[in-house]
């Protein structure tokens, strides 16, 4: 007996496999990508009658094919990595077409076990199962489940473990573990050469059971092809695939599905027996009113419209706590050091590491409970009917209504968003859709239009002068998205196919699983690229010192006031002054601010100075980050969105069109560097992060030169 | 007669039951769709087709939703 057996968990997506592997692992779960591609890897441990498993499960799949890296995945993982047993959760309400996958898992020969999950609702929907022929047709154990209660998950545990010993016994013997399917007069005869020919040039043996090498060559299966360097077995291949169509009239390909689903059917006919016919279920009835043409869109809208009320009120007062936390921590830190020794090192710790860290933090409710909404509408089946309900707008800019869903989520954080991009099947759709996703304006955004639309606009302009901004941004996503589509994302809008789940209560235990392992991506990020990035940017602002002479000046100016003056709140202002001078001039002396009067040339043509320059380098860390750095640049110590000396100071300095122009370009411009890392991780490729920054950035200058330039022309300025 | 015509699934009306003849299509997506259980032979209702936008089928007791354009590649009878 093995004393660890691996168990690879397939099943096509909505067979309820990911409700069995909570089921069997609990927490102890360990989620990664493969490498090379976004697909989530992931396994858990469990013991069952003193043996150990380690559990992995594979991408939820259709097929075994090589047309998308999910299928890609799975199959190199059980052909590859051997595991002991292959278990295929089947929907059973849904039998002939989850079916397809298992007799493929078959034909690779590897040791099965079938499990017939949601059999209760099989049973109510009058199926009868013979499942000991229908074992006997697959050459595999078959186990009943009912994922969502976990009742059956001792029977499959038990059954696995049989399987292994048995498969393992069996190896040693050298006898084949399955006896394989018929493939009938025409093709079983080209099968067999094509067969033989594999086994006596030994290619690929080491991996690969010749039969089934044979099969998949027939399929015209490109990754498999490419391996093969052989010309006669690929001739061979060639040839018996064009016999094949000239005998059947049909390509080898369809022959061979037909032949597939043909052993299936013939199966069920023989083990599977229907009482009573249910036509309309209750999903039907629920998609009559949810994907109407009159309910549907109004219906669409409610929801999401709940679902940002809830992120947002039910999150904030998890995140006053974290606010009054780091806060706390900040000053605690402070304390450790006496009052007058201020350091560096302090101003580090607290400026630059808790200051940075805190503010990403500080959104980690926010995007929980988005995550468990999100979660609850995936699992509950309606986000494919979102979905189609938005295709046909999605469609007029050249995506899919699958689409729609990151985008709306950008308007809460874009870095959610793009990862929320892994639904889309098609690599180009995917892009498109993480490239716009910084258009749409996030939560963090928000801080900033609410400091300057006070500052410049009359009362009755400023909810207006809000939605304007927000509809300047989707106007510039659908106009970008519909430009990549036609530049450099060209090609043809894939036709595609998506299957409508029938609605599932969802189990708390699965959403509160799907919501933490998001969740804990972003607190993992906080960690270490923000962490980073913050010190980068604490340093860019601190370093270089202003020189011993300048400071000494400011010290002498506050020891003269605290002697001239007595104490009181009128020489408490008066040295704030003074230490806001201070850090004006440091802020000028420093890198930040250095690069800000370099910068200042190319901002002109925008309306900008160089103080509002070294505020911007502050947004690419955080957009919110820049209403601070206002409030350092215009020295007016802490400031925050409701800060009124900071708005009476940009209301004297700049002009309303200015004020516009500033918010403009921080709809527009450079994602913040969250965004850039995610996309990074999530396109797999620095070029589409660093295109995404580039182009949004160009974006954002030409947009705001535009105006800037054509206000002044309107005598705005 | 009428029976035997074949047409592209999209000019089928909601309600209606056919047999999938044949997808006009690369090897990419009729392999996706034979995945799916989209095969020749298969009985195919229409559950939605609003004349514009996606569609909406059942195929083998499940509902799959396709684009308009994958639905004017299948050709049923």
């Amino acid at each position: 007996m093995k004393p660890k057996i691996t168990v690879a968990l397939a099943g096509n997506p909505n067979s309820g496999k990911t409700t069995i592997f909570n089921e069997l692992t609990g927490a102890r779960q360990h989620v990664g990508n493969y490498p090379g591609v976004t697909v989530e890897h992931k396994e858990g441990f469990c013991r069952h009658d003193g043996v150990s498993l380690k559990i992995v499960d594979l991408p939820g799949t259709y097929s075994l094919s090589a047309y998308s890296a999910e299928e890609l995945v799975a199959r190199n993982f059980i052909v590859n990595e051997k595991p002991d047993v292959v278990v295929d959760i089947i929907d059973a309400s849904n039998l002939e077409r989850n079916l397809y996958l298992a007799v493929q898992l078959r034909e690779l020969g590897v040791p099965l076990v079938l499990v017939f999950n949601m059999s209760d609702v099989a049973r109510a929907r009058g199926f009868q199962f013979d499942l000991e022929k229908l074992s006997r047709f697959f050459g595999a154990r078959i186990v009943e489940t009912v994922g969502n209660r976990g009742s059956g998950m001792k029977e499959l545990l038990t059954a696995v473990i049989e399987t292994a010993n048995t498969a393992e016994k069996s190896g040693k013997s050298g006898k084949p573990f399955i006896r394989q399917m018929d493939y009938g007069r025409e093709l079983e005869p080209e099968i067999a050469r094509l067969e033989e020919l594999i086994r006596e040039r030994g290619v690929l043996r080491k991996h690969f059971d010749a039969r089934w090498l044979a099969l998949k060559l027939l399929e015209n299966d490109q990754e498999l092809l490419t391996q093969i360097e052989d010309q006669e077995i690929r001739a061979q291949a060639r040839e018996s695939a064009s016999r094949i169509e000239e005998i059947l009239g049909e390509s080898a390909e369809t022959a061979i599905a037909g032949a597939r689903y043909g052993f299936i059917s013939g199966a069920c006919q023989e083990a599977v027996r229907s009482t009573i016919e249910i036509r309309h279920t209750i999903s039907d009835r629920i998609d009559s009113v949810v994907t109407s043409r009159i309910f549907g869109l109004p219906l669409f809208l409610a929801l999401m419209y709940l679902v940002f009320q809830l992120t947002f009120t039910l999150g904030n007062p998890f995140m006053d706590w974290i606010d009054g936390f780091f806060g706390w921590l900040g000053e605690t830190v402070v304390g450790f050091w006496p009052a007058g020794s201020e350091s560096l090192l302090q101003s580090l710790v607290v400026d630059g590491i808790i200051g940075g860290v805190g503010g990403v933090i500080i959104f980690l409710p926010n995007i929980l409970l988005l995550f468990l909404a999100i979660a609850i509408l995936e699992d509950s089946g309606y986000m494919a009917r979102a979905a189609f309900i938005m295709d046909r707008l999605m469609h007029k800019i050249g995506l899919h209504g699958k689409s729609f869903i990151p985008m709306l989520i950008g308007f809460g954080c874009s870095v959610p968003a793009i990862m929320a991009t892994r639904t889309l099947e098609n690599r180009r759709d995917r892009l498109v859709t993480m490239m716009v996703v910084p258009l749409m304006s996030c939560g963090a955004r928000l801080p900033i239009y609410a400091l300057i639309i006070p500052a410049f606009f009359p009362q009755a302009w400023h909810a207006p002068m809000l939605w304007t901004i927000y509809m300047i941004g989707i106007g510039l996503a659908i106009l970008c998205a519909k430009l990549l589509r036609l530049t450099v994302l060209k090609g043809e809008s894939v036709p595609f196919v998506m299957e409508l789940p029938p609605y599932r209560l969802p189990t708390i235990k699965g959403i509160l699983i799907h919501m933490w392992e998001r969740g804990w991506l972003y607190l993992k990020k906080a960690g270490t690229v923000i962490l980073g990035i913050s010190i980068l940017l604490w340093a860019m602002t601190s370093f270089p010192e202003l020189p011993a002479a300048q400071k000494q000046h400011f010290s002498r100016q506050r020891q003269e006031l605290q002697q001239r003056l007595p104490a009181g709140e009128a020489l408490a202002e008066r040295l704030a002054e003074i230490d806001n001078r201070e850090n004006e001039a440091a802020l000028r002396n420093s890198f930040a601010g250095r690069i800000g009067q370099t910068l200042a040339p190319i901002l002109k043509p925008m309306g900008f100075d160089w103080k509002i320059g070294t505020a911007l380098i502050g947004a690419f860390a955080a957009k919110e980050v820049f209403v601070a750095q206002m409030g350092i640049v215009y020295a007016v110590g802490e400031a925050d969105e409701e800060s009124e000396t900071l708005r009476a100071k940009l209301t004297r300095t700049y002009t309303p069109l200015i004020g516009f122009c500033i918010m403009l370009f921080c709809l527009i411009s450079a994602p913040c560097m969250a965004t850039i890392a995610i996309t990074r991780r999530e396109s797999n490729s620095w070029k589409w992060a660093l295109f995404q920054l580039g182009g949004l950035t160009t974006l954002a200058y030409l947009v705001t030169t535009a105006v800037y330039q054509a206000g002044l022309l309107c005598g705005l300025g | 007669m009428k029976e035997e015509l074949v047409m592209p699934l999209t000019v089928i009306q909601v309600g209606r039951r056919v047999r999938l003849v044949a997808v006009k299509a690369g090897q990419g997506l009729r392999s996706r769709l034979t995945a799916m259980g989209l095969v020749a032979g298969v009985e195919i209702e229409v559950l939605k087709n609003n004349g514009k936008g996606p569609f909406l089928v059942e195929v083998k007791g499940c509902r799959v939703m396709l684009g308009r354009g994958m639905a004017q590649k299948i050709i049923v009878k």
